[in-house]
């Protein structure tokens, strides 16, 4: 106890360069909490971009890349699926719903997606989320189009604005489908997940574009068809789909349903488990977050090793305070005692202080990231990681000081009573 | 009487070095108020340092109230520092970061045999008799940095004495003060250790206050190294 009150005493008397310590190792201690909370959220969002569903099915190929092209909307799908094929699936008796893909258009670096009323109605994301409309309607008509948040911020569209999409999907499309533009219809609220970043038409749509362009080349001049030809069919025969998004009648079948997927003779097609696929493509990422984690620990190391160098350019200055302990009679235990006690007040001070600071801006930069990188971190008491951490820190601390102390002791025991100053 | 102090033979050198102290004989009485005289480097610290049991004596005995201090450990040497000895430094007695009140208190919070002997007065409370008797009664609550010179050195006679230990030992403590404060401080010192019933050791290379004490030792005379 006398140590402990002797050693908070010292801290305080040497109150400016104990703060700066304490704020050093809090920085460096916030840094790493925050970064290990920013990481549970990114891994968070990530595995619930997508949600309730169970089965994403597309052509035979990478299951990375179909998760890529469906659900992030990177990459460029293989190959597509007839819609028959669709249909027969869709018809399945283990399969509740399924809402069907159409990619591999742009427009102006945005995904277009053609679909149906099924993704508004069944796509989930974070938890179970629904897609709402910001503004509008779901486009249902073939020349209807309904913008993710992102791109009609972006973009500047507004309802009634007419969009032209490109074939293919670089940022600048060569040649455009722009006999046929498309009107929006619909504004989605922003979602913080690559949905936000999609342009969405009907399958109707999708075909419709592409009248002409059977051959994967642009219809021969006078061949093109216009927005009032196709408006005046009756019918647009949909014929194939990219992907499609299963939900199962009951769960239990999905590994049965995925495994009968992939048998499927009619044509080469593949399904994947979306959580295990996100998993798997985390795992890859994952490196990316261990480097992270290891420049964070690095950085509370330095913290520390600020402390260790605090402490020991103290000590010349405090021979005189050692050799009046020893002559009250502290044995050089006690000094050791004294200054290992110091180094851990200090860095248990500033743990906590990095503690407090990464919640002080968790809770004040929350809304701010979310809204600005559409991150949500979640905030939640410290959990065994945090304590883990502070526990780690305190007993970093706690050893360094056996560094300062050691020579304290060696200090001790040679002045003795006699200080050469 | 018994002795407090008795020397037979001491030999003490630091490391390998030259021998600093060769003391065959040196006793005092319980209760002496002792000057320990000598010019500067003829090991007058040293000695101190030895009697305190900071440091060892390599050859012959150091018998503190009949104690041999030569036979103890470190961590003894220590207990029994704490318990019997009150220091004086020369300056800079005091723990920047306490109170005047916790530098007094120091050896009584650190050892419970001074503790005890505090006859059931709180630390507080003798700590504070004590500043009254030496007249710093109203420097308790000040930051040590806030003293003079004299205060500071009043504040550590206070810190010696507390507890009573049987030997104060008081290393040129009055070298710093002018000559009129001095005889006041060690008249103060003197009573605090006649009501405690103290042997005094006291070291000066200022012959001087010789005077005021009850034996004079030169240890020039005692330390056959020294010439």
């Amino acid at each position: 106890m006398l140590s402990l009150d002797l050693a908070l005493k010292s801290l305080r008397n040497r109150a400016f360069s104990t703060s700066l310590t304490v704020g050093s190792i809090a920085l460096s201690v916030a840094l790493l909490i925050g970064v290990e909370n920013v990481r549970v959220g990114m891994r968070e969002s990530f595995s619930n971009t997508i949600s309730q569903t169970d089965l994403i099915v597309g052509a035979k190929g990478g299951t990375i890349q179909l998760l890529l092209y469906s659900v992030f909307g990177m990459g460029s799908p293989t190959n597509n699926l007839s819609w028959d094929t669709y249909r027969e699936w869709a018809e399945h008796p283990a399969i509740e719903w399924t809402i069907p893909y159409g990619l591999g258009d742009s427009h102006r670096g945005f995904r277009v997606i053609g679909t149906n009323e099924e993704f508004y109605r069944r796509y989930r994301y974070r938890g179970g989320q629904e897609i709402a409309l910001a503004e509008g309607r779901a486009g249902s008509e073939v020349f209807d189009v309904t913008l993710g948040a992102d791109v009609a911020a972006e973009l500047g569209y507004g309802l009634g604005d007419q969009v032209a999409v490109t074939h293919g999907i670089g940022e600048v499309g060569f040649l455009n489908h722009d006999q046929m533009p498309f009107a929006v219809v619909g504004i989605l609220d922003k979602t913080f997940t690559p949905v936000d970043r999609a342009v969405y038409v009907t399958l109707e749509g999708i075909e419709a574009i592409h009248f002409g362009w059977e051959d994967g080349a642009p219809p021969m001049p006078g061949e093109e068809q216009t927005r009032d030809d196709v408006l005046a069919m009756e019918e647009i025969e949909i014929t194939q789909v990219t992907s499609f998004f299963v939900g199962a009648t009951n769960r239990r079948d999905v590994l049965r349903l995925q495994r009968e997927i992939n048998d499927y003779e009619g044509e080469p097609m593949m399904a994947v488990i979306p959580g295990l696929a996100l998993n798997e493509m985390w795992q890859g990422i994952g490196y990316a977050e261990t480097g992270l984690r290891l420049v964070t620990i690095f950085v509370v190391l330095v913290g520390l090793l600020g402390m260790l160098v605090s402490l020991y350019t103290s000590l010349n200055e405090r021979r005189r305070e050692m050799a009046i302990l020893r002559a009250v009679g502290a044995g050089p235990k006690r000094i050791v005692a004294l200054l290992v006690l110091e180094s851990v007040c200090l860095s248990a001070a500033g743990a906590i202080a990095g503690l407090a600071l990464v919640y002080a801006l968790l809770s004040a930069g929350q809304p701010i990231v979310e809204a600005q990188v559409g991150l949500f971190i979640p905030i939640r008491p410290p959990g065994s990681i945090e304590l883990l951490f502070l526990a780690a820190v305190v007993t970093a601390g706690f050893l360094m000081g056996f560094v300062p102390a050691l020579k304290a002791y060696r200090t001790a025991l040679h002045d003795g009573l006699a200080v050469r100053v | 009487m018994s002795l407090a102090i008795e020397v037979h033979g001491l030999r003490f050198r630091y490391g390998n070095g030259p021998w600093v102290l060769d003391i065959p004989e040196l006793t005092l009485e319980r209760g002496t108020r002792a000057f320990l005289f000598g010019p500067s480097g003829s090991g007058k610290t040293t000695l101190l340092g030895v009697l305190a049991g900071v440091l060892k004596a390599q050859e012959g005995e150091v018998k503190l109230l009949g104690r041999d201090l030569t036979s103890l450990s470190g961590a003894q040497r220590d207990a029994f520092r704490a318990e019997h000895i009150g220091y004086v430094f020369q300056m800079f007695n005091l723990i920047p970061y306490l109170s005047v009140l916790d530098n007094i208190a120091l050896p009584a919070r650190m050892n419970a045999a001074r503790r005890a002997r505090l006859d059931g007065a709180g630390v507080k409370e003798t700590a504070a008799l004590l500043a009254d008797h030496l007249h710093i009664g109203d420097l308790l609550k000040k930051r040590v940095t806030e003293l003079s010179v004299g205060q500071q050195q009043r504040v550590a006679a206070c810190r010696a004495l507390i507890g009573a230990p049987e030997i104060i030992v008081a290393d040129e403590p009055t070298s710093s003060l002018d000559f009129d404060r001095r005889e006041v401080f060690l008249e103060l010192l003197f009573a605090e250790c006649e009501l405690a019933g103290a042997t005094l050791v006291f070291v000066s290379h200022d012959r001087t206050l010789e005077s005021m004490f009850s034996r004079t030792i030169s240890l020039p005379d005692i330390n056959r190294t020294a010439l």
